[in-house]
């Protein structure tokens, strides 16, 4: 099974991916792989504007038609944006998981946890040794 | 290693993701769930079912085994080729499976039983078939195919053998009729019209590639459940099982309590179990906030914890979330969820959800 993983962004283990979008502020959403994995998604719990999360908190919910899946913040910040379109349309997800599929915005609280992220080739490895 | 049907290569062929369910290896989806439901609910899908287990039950008295067996009462059977569906109990009520009984002829009648429960069923059957002098034999050689929607009996019709086709077109809902090796019931566990193919497992493939070939889409497992649920129709070990007796699963429609001297097993036990009262009720839930239900959630009225969701998901053909659920007899209708420690309210509906295509509830 192979999968999108776009090269100019960064991922965590657990399925996340985040875009760099301004100096401090990144985009996060969950990956091809794992919308695949759920499955068609039939509900998102986004996290509130204003939170405060740390890295690998659980801060929203995915649910698809199988299941429902934790997404964990990738990194620490105060959540800006919400991507409110979900709410009707959580199938955008699975459309579009890198697109219009973004889960929330972060203010970062600290840059270099960025470091910490996978790069495309490394997710793409860790994903298709889970796959077997 | 998990149990693989004979359509297992034909599946991966078809793009099918796999996964494991009860011992076996098994299509969850080919693509997407939710086109798959709408497929059954529109036109025509069609289900690999050869991991449930057919058993032919042969001898004299296989009527009066069955009686004596099942908490649905045989004697209801009287024309050949006709199903009734029913419980297995225990002694004390527990329901070992649920399954569908056809009646071919005095001698011969045929079950078709759960996956899952298939050894402790035949273990079961074999114990009291010795003082009935019944023959219990599980058919392992016989592949199984669902299929199912509007459109399905006309698409699967150009795919059974020619000497069945017009038995088979003329059937009415919840009977058989068979050909050689060749069996066809116009049952289902989707709330749409269509057949049930059980056939030699060397012509399975190849039948599964001509369904398709007419049009017939495939469709996993995740789809079977999200159909059974608007369908209001109980899956064994999430809305009942040994622990619990039909009374309290919603299935006190499937006990035949007449004739009131016919003595099947757990009679006496459900007998009690009803005049005690306050049984628990088995009731349709409809989320009304966003979110949704899923088997084990805890229910409320007000403050005070009433009872839990059984088998719950997301309805595609009613955009909302539904769920099976068993409550207090003194519960309200005013219920509460609770979903990742949030009380979200539920309405009380009579099931079923959806049957041929149409809502049954008011949104």
């Amino acid at each position: 099974m192979s999968n999108d993983v776009p090269s100019d962004l960064r991922y965590t283990k657990s399925h996340e991916w985040v875009r760099i979008e301004d100096d401090d502020i990144v985009a996060v959403g969950i990956t091809d792989h794992a919308q695949e994995l759920l499955g068609d998604l039939v509900f998102v719990e986004l996290p509130e504007v204003g939170a405060q999360l740390g890295a690998g908190s659980e801060c929203a919910v995915v649910e698809s038609v199988k299941a429902a899946s934790d997404v964990y913040s990738p990194v620490g910040g105060e959540v800006v944006e919400v991507n409110e379109a979900l709410a009707d349309a959580p199938e955008t997800i699975n459309q579009e998981a890198y697109e219009g599929g973004w889960i929330f915005r972060l203010r970062l609280a600290n840059g270099d946890e960025l470091e910490g992220l996978m790069d495309a080739d490394s997710y793409a490895e860790h994903a298709e040794s889970e796959d077997h | 290693m998990d149990k693989k049907t004979v359509l297992n290569d034909v599946h991966r062929d078809m793009g099918a993701r796999m996964v494991p369910f009860g011992g076996w290896d098994m299509p969850v989806h080919y693509g997407s769930q939710i086109d798959e439901h709408h497929a059954v609910r529109r036109d025509a899908g069609m289900f690999d079912v050869c991991h449930m287990t057919v058993v032919d039950l042969r001898g004299a008295r296989v009527r009066a085994f069955l009686q004596r067996l099942l908490a649905n009462d045989v004697g209801k059977l009287k024309t050949a080729g006709k199903a009734l569906y029913s419980c297995m109990l225990k002694d004390d009520g527990g329901v070992i499976d649920d399954l569908i009984v056809y009646f071919l002829t005095e001698d011969w009648f045929r079950l078709v039983v759960n996956a899952a429960t298939t050894d402790k069923d035949l273990a079961w059957l074999q114990d009291h078939a010795e003082a009935f002098d019944v023959a219990v034999d599980a058919r392992f050689d016989v592949g199984m195919i669902a299929v199912q929607g509007p459109t399905a009996r006309a698409k699967a019709a150009a795919a059974l053998p020619a000497e069945l086709r017009d038995a088979a077109l003329a059937l009415k809902p919840f009977s058989a009729a068979h050909a050689g090796d060749w069996f066809v019931g116009r049952t289902g566990y989707t709330g749409e019209d269509g057949f049930e193919l059980m056939l030699p497992e060397a012509d399975t493939p190849a039948t599964w590639r001509a369904l398709a070939a007419a049009g017939v889409r495939p469709c996993g497992l995740g789809a079977r459940d999200t159909l059974r649920l608007e369908a209001g129709m109980n899956l064994y070990g999430s809305d009942m099982d040994e622990s619990l007796t039909p009374l309290e699963s919603g299935l006190t429609w499937t006990v035949a309590w007449e004739p009131a001297g016919r003595d099947f097993i757990g009679r006496s036990a459900l007998e009690k179990h009803k005049a005690a009262g306050r049984l628990a009720a088995f009731t349709g839930l409809v989320l009304e906030g966003k979110g949704v239900l899923r088997g084990h959630q805890k229910l409320y009225d007000g403050e005070r914890e009433v009872g839990e969701v059984t088998s719950g998901g997301f309805s595609p053909t009613l955009e909302r979330s539904i769920a099976m659920a068993r409550v207090a007899a003194d519960a309200g209708d005013a219920l509460s969820v609770d979903i990742r420690g949030r009380r979200i309210p539920v309405r009380r509906v009579k099931m079923p959800f959806v049957r041929n295509g149409e809502a049954c509830i008011a949104l």
